[in-house]
């Protein structure tokens, strides 16, 4: 199991645009990725759960990563975080 | 004459008939089913045909606006997809025993609730979005189709609300203006209205009237007004004012792209001045070659506290990517004088317009200028931002400044993080202290930005706040254009550029001048940055300069 946290900066939080893209990243793995935040959770996989966290900017988000390619889709998904939220 | 008053969301005005767009919602038959599969496969057959019409959305939004606007469809698409939509439905059809059409209604309700209910208006505006994708698949399950525009001539939309999809399929070629019963600046219709630039008024109560279907009227989407059977004087009068609004876009259309070169074949960079991160998108629709001025003020300004290194990163991380490789210029903090904050605890001065302020207060409180720099140059790695530091006066201050900006960077260097190694450092030349001294100053620097409104404050000891001072003061004063002529040779001896940030870089008597001197770039306010490059196109330096100069 892989885990890390990112504080969001991008001032919009993570709006529908950068979710789409999130969880199309996610999407590339077989992995089970968890997204939670505020004392809520979501699966990475799924926009409607990614949206409902309703993240805004300057909140801490960590993510969960369990499975055979854990450490690639851990990685991806931090760097996608850094580079876009 | 009715006038009805609603939110204003897109400029532009617009005379014509209003036309109703209904929704054909039809009530949705609840049925028993007795073959589950049968009705899963039903619900998934249309889903796929909704993702495909999706797809087609997003192809022909591509073209008319543009992938940012567009990747709304692509998300609409992963909503279908999505699995706790999916089994919700699945789980409907499979333990009710209900029909496609009522599973796929009554998911979308319950989703459209749970954005309903958030504390965010953005993500409210959300429930929209499910709606949207649902009807989609309803129709296609029923067999309806949506409702086009059946008219020969174009004609003012009037709509209870406009789903994204619906907005994109309609005929542009018919579409005069958009009037919403409901809706939100934040939703995708207002978002798609701003970009193929077409009036638009929403929440405009009683818009849907039945009685106004047909109606001629006029819509001013730069107020929100919108006059049902107008009288003659608001006739002429919304008249006049589309005259001049065309007169603008007429200009536009013809300097837009066009290249500020004079007929000589001088070129100068015409920038653009602004105040915060809703003004880029006035930056591209006045055709801004970049921002020469950013203030980052107006960040320390409309809070109540310090902000943090993270939120002022976001905010120059997105002025950068939203300006897309363009140079954008910031200064750094410049409060004190006649912008005060009240956390910064500044003791009350006798002179604050010689006080400290501006680059005083950061280098006497190294920690708020560094969290600046940090956000600064971490957000350099997202586009092309250079730094200006405002109220120069000594070399000294400005060897600091680069000691300090070293400290920083060997900060985010000990710590990986990325940040744009070749970021340029300018200096305000606004004071007559740094003006003389621009020779030297040159050497350390890689642009000089001439603040003109405190140079000529300072040039000519004229208060530009005291109304009874200023009647002695000649903005055109000739010391201050002799200074000007000074900083900009100095800058080109030393191989560095310059521009002009204050009022005069937008004074249309003073830009032939200005070109003679050779200034680099002249920063403006977006909406005189057309008007100047007119002014450039039709100019002829040939045999001139030395007349044009001769004056100061």
């Amino acid at each position: 199991m892989k885990q890390f946290s990112y504080t969001i900066t991008d001032p919009e939080g993570i709006h529908a645009r950068p979710a789409g893209l999130l969880v199309k990243e996610a999407a590339k793995f077989q992995s089970k990725i968890t997204i939670e935040c505020n004392g809520k959770s979501g699966d990475l996989k799924r926009i409607f759960a990614v949206m409902a966290l309703g993240v805004k900017a300057g909140m801490q988000v960590n993510v969960t990563v369990e499975g055979d390619d854990e450490v690639e889709a851990a990685t991806a998904v931090e760097e996608f975080l850094k580079a876009n939220l | 004459m009715i006038t009805i008053s609603g939110q204003a969301v897109c400029g532009g005005i617009a005379f014509g008939k209003l036309y109703h767009i209904k929704k054909s919602v039809g009530m949705i038959e609840r049925r028993h089913i007795d073959d589950v599969e049968n009705e899963i496969l039903r619900m998934n057959n249309a889903r796929e045909e909704a993702k495909s019409q999706l797809g087609a959305l997003y192809e022909k939004a591509l073209l008319e606006v543009g992938q940012d606007n567009a990747m709304i469809f692509e998300i609409h698409q992963m909503m279908l997809d999505d699995l706790d939509y999916v089994e919700s439905i699945e789980g409907i059809i499979r333990d009710q025993k209900l029909n496609a059409e009522t599973a796929v209604a009554n998911t979308a309700d319950t989703m459209a609730d749970m954005f309903a209910s958030m504390d965010d208006s953005y993500m409210q505006a959300r429930a929209a979005d499910v709606k949207d994708i649902s009807e989609r698949v309803i129709s296609i399950l029923s067999g309806a189709t949506s409702g086009g525009i059946d008219s020969d001539e174009p004609v003012i939309i009037g709509a209870e609300d406009l789903a994204p999809s619906e907005t994109v399929q309609l005929d542009k070629s018919k579409i005069l203006a958009f009037i919403t019963e409901k809706g939100s600046s934040n939703s995708h219709t207002s978002i798609l209205a701003r970009t193929m630039n077409i009036p638009a008024v929403i929440n405009a109560q009683g818009i849907m009237d039945d009685s106004l279907n047909g109606k001629d009227m006029i819509v001013d989407g730069f107020t929100g007004e919108i006059f049902i059977e107008p009288d003659p004087d608001t006739n002429a009068r919304l008249l006049e004012k589309l005259k001049k609004v065309n007169e603008q876009k007429e200009l536009l259309n013809k300097l837009k792209g066009v290249k500020p070169v004079t007929k000589d074949g001088q070129s100068i960079m015409l920038y653009a001045n602004i105040g915060s991160m809703e003004d880029v998108p006035s930056v591209w629709a006045n055709d801004g070659m970049g921002i020469g001025l950013f203030r980052s003020e107006f960040i320390y300004l409309s809070k109540d506290t310090y902000p943090t290194e993270d939120e002022q990163f976001g905010i120059y991380k997105s002025v950068a990517q939203n300006m897309l490789g363009k140079r954008v210029i910031i200064r750094t903090l410049d409060i004190g004088a006649d912008k005060q904050v009240d956390y910064f605890d500044m003791p009350k001065e006798e002179n604050p317009a010689m006080g400290v302020r501006a680059i005083r207060i950061c280098l006497n409180r190294p920690e708020v200028f560094k969290t600046q720099l940090r956000a600064l140059y971490r957000a350099s790695a997202f586009g092309k931002i250079a730094i200006m530091f405002p109220m120069i006066t000594s070399l000294s201050e400005v060897k600091r400044i680069k000691e300090i900006c070293k400290e920083v960077t060997d900060e985010l260097d000990k710590e990986n993080i990325p940040y744009n190694k070749d970021i340029e450092l300018g200096i305000m030349i606004e004071t007559p202290a740094a003006a003389v001294i621009s020779d030297i100053l040159a050497a350390e620097v890689d642009f000089f930005s001439i603040g003109t409104n405190d140079l000529t404050q300072y040039t000519l000891a004229i208060d530009r706040q005291n109304s009874e001072a200023a009647k002695f003061c000649d903005i055109h004063h000739r010391a201050v254009l002799r200074l000007i002529k000074m900083v900009v040779d100095n800058s080109h001896k030393h191989g560095i550029w310059t521009g002009i940030c204050g009022e005069l870089g937008g004074d249309l008597e003073l830009t032939e001048t200005f070109l003679a001197m050779g200034v680099d770039e002249l920063s403006v306010s977006p909406g005189l940055i057309l008007p100047i490059k007119q002014k450039v196109l039709n100019t002829d330096l040939t045999g001139r300069k030395d007349e044009l100069l001769s004056d100061i």
